[in-house]
């Protein structure tokens, strides 16, 4: 498994406080989970490898360039119909407007919210508008998608149907980058868990390995605290 | 007191059967306020928009300056517009002193900073919500700036609102440029000024109540278009 990321020695401090310290990482599993308790840096890691923020020092090593794409923990919906919101990620692409209309008609299709398509996006309920925001995403065809918490502010049902989107994104040869505060997401979605605390990678290990015998003390609590 | 009822019944009845001097007078005071708020606003909200999201040597001071701009006193912009326009001025050959058009040109300046300062404050505010949201999606900045205008156009409905209440009711720049001539450039504010120093109250009683119901109206309309919309777009 070569790697499609090297991050090196990257740091971020903001206002004296290290907020990613020093860390050196190679990711080449094609789905891949951060986990770590509130504050960790998991969701700062993931903004500077989308290029979001800028690390105050140390660098990311791309293995080749990689179209990349994010979704937030809570989506951003324009003030027009779903399939608009769709569209506007694939016109900022460049795409025609015919090949625009119909990439977004099929996404939305693909997150099974086609019959919402000419509805008002800022009306939909938090599970219809971050499907909307994966459909969005999805439309573009990134051979990277980071996600930030998907999930974190939706019910248990509209949290299954955003994840079975991701593991359908991923199906189609996407990668996946992506931080959860759901244990049992992050077991049936990643390969690998990346987990870090205080800004520092504590441990990344294959999936099974790191519920079964985490290798730090501190998974060893996470895991302990998050499922009692 | 006998003389205050009489203005007002002079005032009602000039209102009743919508005297032509009068309509004239509120004619060409909408025409050119509306025209100089619509000005305005092309010219305001891109500046406004782009203060928000740019990023540029100088952007501070422009937001200062911007904002001290909207407290400008109407006679000194009627004034620096006057020595624009004025034969000897730079614009002079166009020979606009003291025509409608001079009017529109003064309320577009006077207006054109409170447009841009209102704008900015919308769309800085929906810069904080949407920014790594457009990034992420590759809109360069001019692109952020244009797709936040259309996204927040009900909320700028209130931006073009204040400059177009600003236009209508004042009275010093257009009286300067515009020369307050009867039946050319006489519009409601300065019609107001000249009746009441002359003592014909009624007139200038009937152009208050006009003015003060547009304004109104205007208000209510702009309310009501941002309770749809929000309903309607969320």
């Amino acid at each position: 498994m070569s790697a499609w990321l090297t991050i090196d020695r990257l740091g971020l401090t903001e206002g004296g406080t290290r907020i990613i310290d020093d860390v050196s990482l190679a990711l080449g599993a094609q789905r891949t989970v951060v986990l770590g308790p509130n504050g960790a840096g998991k969701s700062t890691l993931l903004r500077l490898i989308h290029g979001l923020l800028h690390p105050s020092g140390g660098a990311l090593r791309w293995a080749q360039p990689l179209s990349q794409a994010m979704v937030f923990q809570r989506p951003v919906m324009l003030r027009t119909t779903a399939l608009a919101n769709v569209v506007y990620g694939l016109k900022l692409k460049g795409y025609k407007a015919n090949e625009c209309a119909r990439r977004a008609q099929e996404s939305l299709a693909r997150v099974g919210l086609e019959h919402l398509a000419r509805r008002p996006a800022r009306l939909l309920s938090g599970g219809e508008q971050q499907r909307v925001a994966l459909a969005r995403v999805w439309a573009l065809e990134p051979e990277l998608l980071i996600l930030d918490e998907p999930t974190a502010s939706l019910d248990p049902a509209s949290s299954r149907e955003v994840e079975r989107i991701i593991g359908e994104i991923a199906t189609n040869g996407t990668r996946i980058l992506m931080t959860t505060h759901n244990l049992g997401q992050a077991r049936r979605l990643a390969e690998e868990i990346v987990f870090i605390d205080r800004g520092r990678i504590a441990e990344q290990t294959p999936v099974t390995e790191f519920f079964n015998q985490p290798q730090t003390a501190a998974a060893q609590d996470f895991l302990q605290e998050e499922m009692p | 007191m006998t003389e205050f009822n009489d203005a007002f019944l002079t005032a009602w009845q000039l209102l009743a059967v919508s005297d032509a001097r009068l309509s004239a007078i509120v004619g060409l005071s909408l025409r050119v306020s509306l025209v100089a708020t619509l000005v305005a606003c092309v010219v305001g909200m891109p500046i406004g928009a782009l203060l928000a999201v740019g990023r540029f040597p100088g952007r501070r001071v422009l937001i200062v300056l911007f904002n001290g701009l909207m407290g400008l006193p109407p006679v000194v912009v009627g004034l620096l517009v006057y020595l624009l326009l004025s034969r000897a001025g730079p614009l002079g050959q166009f020979g606009l002193l003291f025509s409608p058009e001079a009017m529109i040109i003064a309320q577009a300046v006077l207006v054109t900073p409170i447009v841009a300062a209102l704008t900015r404050q919308v769309v800085a505010d929906e810069w904080t919500e949407y920014r790594e949201q457009l990034r992420s999606l590759g809109a360069s900045r001019s692109r952020a700036a244009a797709t936040l205008l259309w996204d927040g156009r009900f909320s700028l409905s209130t931006a073009a609102l204040a400059g177009f209440g600003r236009a209508i009711a004042e009275v010093g720049a257009v009286m300067i440029v515009g020369g307050n001539i009867d039946g050319v450039t006489r519009v409601m504010t300065t019609t107001i000024a000249l009746e009441t120093s002359k003592g014909d109250l009624p007139l200038a009683l009937a152009l208050g109540f006009i003015l003060i119901s547009v304004v109104l109206a205007i208000n209510a309309v702009a309310y009501a278009v941002r309770g749809w919309a929000e309903r309607r777009w969320g």
